[in-house]
């Protein structure tokens, strides 16, 4: 077995990991290793042909090819080693890595720095529970995409999505675009899971028709997808028997949320939490293990790559910081996710972050107009930001500079 | 005088736009930015979209190329557009920005290489 030694080891080629390695270059590391299981750098993002990445950090609407491809370039400039083809199988919590690939075969990569940044996974039908058969043509929207846009198949005529968060509502107007029949978009919930931009540019554009409250009772077909049966949801979110009615189809895309993907965190013993499902985090984007680092959608779902980018460059200053013993870490405060949030990020900050930025990030329980997003410590508004509107789909980032020392947990309220 | 209302697809802050033309003469209130103002507008005289699609790739062993539009197209020119995109096919090696239609349709709009490829 080979072993390799760095100071900085990133699990993951995606939007996260490319700004990590990036970041921690441009911060005088030497020895930066990037893995990546797939065959190229991207992730994600050599998907995603559709315009609107970029916004915050380029102040342009980019593809997420060209985006992907901005982090690619720097990565080559950097020298920055790569292993693609190569999936890590262990993290130990001493932050030993093995991982495997055709060309290299078993490898032992040892770091004093490892930031993980494997991103997230879509959920399937399974974990929805759609009752039926088990024919061809049930598809997460996320492998159309990739079916679409890399590998040149249209995997079916006539398609029904369920789920209206961002991937279904983009790959319904590919669909169409492709010359697929989309017959409409099901969303289980009674509001819209994806952006509003989204809905108006990939639906409204194309005519395709949104219900609401409405969800997939049953699929259809033993070999390939003949139809899906859809009802109404009643208030107690079950289906309403007497509105079912069938769509014949030969294609169902799922798009119906996302999960970070952490077998390898959990089994190195990165304490996880409950909501974000994602390892829990400080303010350096360290995880509950000292020297692993967590960035991007492997913490918790972000809805903006931008925002991801931040969190891998935050992670590897972490990490460097780590590595040359620049940050002894204090006193920490937690987060605390108050009136109407579901979450926030990181939740835990150092308490003697005086004078340092701080980027918090959330997402609103339900929708919302005219609020404040207020931080409050120890009785104190430390930061009051008004938003017209505040959706759960749209993550609301807050960067403060508090002026002194916390002396207590960080809340954060929205009303 | 009319009064419409936009969702504005510009950034994903998606505000709520309204636009009044009141003989010729426009407002828009309801956006944050001057570039949602500019939405609203081109909204209602001629909405314009960005070309975000594939063409066919040779000598790789990915089968398609994404290609973007560097601006937004008129809208009602956008299926004819993509018929052409789908007619076209490229050979690999390929930069990011290299113009595989220029000025499609004449639009002034180039279709370029949204990415690099070298295998």
């Amino acid at each position: 077995m080979n072993t390799l030694s760095y100071d900085i080891a990133v699990i993951g080629g995606g939007p996260a990991g490319l700004a990590a390695a990036v970041k921690a270059r441009e911060l005088g590391m030497d020895r930066i290793l990037l893995v990546e299981r797939d065959y190229e750098l991207g992730g994600i993002l050599q998907q995603c042909i559709h315009d609107g990445f970029g916004l915050l950090r380029f102040k342009k609407q980019l593809s997420g090819c060209q985006y992907a491809q901005k982090f690619i370039d720097l990565v080559a400039e950097g020298g920055i080693d790569v292993l693609c083809d190569t999936m890590v199988l262990e993290l130990t919590d001493d932050r030993r890595i093995y991982a495997v690939s055709a060309q290299e075969g078993l490898l032992e990569i040892r770091a004093q720095a490892v930031i993980l940044a494997m991103g997230c996974r879509e959920r399937t039908r399974s974990q929805v529970s759609i009752m039926g058969s088990r024919p061809a043509g049930v598809l997460t929207a996320g492998s159309v995409q990739r079916y679409i846009n890399m590998e040149g198949y249209l995997p079916g005529k006539k398609a029904v999505i369920l789920g209206s968060g961002d991937i279904g509502l983009i790959m319904a107007r590919r669909m169409t675009l492709e010359g697929i029949e989309v017959e409409g978009v099901y969303e289980v919930m009674s509001s819209l899971g994806g952006l509003r931009r989204n809905k108006v540019q990939c639906l409204d554009d194309y005519g395709i028709s949104l219900h609401l409250s409405t969800t997939v009772t049953k699929i259809h077909g033993n070999k390939r997808v003949e139809a899906v049966t859809v009802a109404l949801v009643g208030s107690d979110g079950k289906p309403v028997r007497e509105t079912e009615r069938v769509i014949p189809c030969d294609l169902l895309v799922l798009s119906v949320g996302l999960i970070p993907e952490n077998e390898l965190s959990r089994k190195a013993g990165v304490q996880l939490h409950p909501v974000t499902r994602g390892p829990v985090v400080d303010d350096t984007m360290m995880t509950s293990i000292p020297g692993v680092f967590a960035a991007g959608n492997v913490v918790a779902v972000f809805d903006l790559v931008d925002y991801v980018s931040r969190s891998g460059e935050i992670a590897a200053q972490g990490a460097v910081d780590f590595i040359r013993r620049q940050s002894a870490r204090g006193n920490m405060v937690d987060t605390v996710a108050g009136s109407n949030v579901g979450f926030v990020l990181p939740q835990r900050v150092n308490a003697d972050c005086g004078g340092k930025e701080i980027n918090l990030y959330l997402r609103v329980r339900k929708p919302m107009k005219d609020v404040r997003a207020e931080i409050v410590c120890n009785g104190k508004i430390l930061k009051s930001t008004r938003y017209g509107v505040a959706n759960p789909p749209e993550m609301i980032a807050l960067r403060f500079v508090p002026d002194g020392p916390l002396d207590g947990p960080l809340t954060v309220d929205v009303r | 005088m009319t009064t419409k209302q936009y969702v504005c697809i510009v950034c994903p802050m998606s505000c709520s736009i309204e636009l009044t033309d009141d003989s010729g003469v426009l407002t828009v209130k309801g956006n944050t930015c001057k570039r949602g103002e500019e939405y609203a507008k081109n909204e209602y005289t001629d909405p314009k979209r960005m070309i975000t699609t594939t063409v066919g790739l040779r000598g790789s062993r990915l089968r398609c190329l994404p290609v973007i539009s560097r601006k937004a197209v008129p809208k009602k020119l956008l299926r004819d557009c993509m018929k052409q995109l789908y007619a076209t096919v490229v050979d690999a090696p390929v930069r990011q920005g290299d113009v595989i239609v220029a000025n499609i349709l004449g639009t002034g709009v180039d279709i370029i290489a949204a990415r690099s490829i070298t295998l």
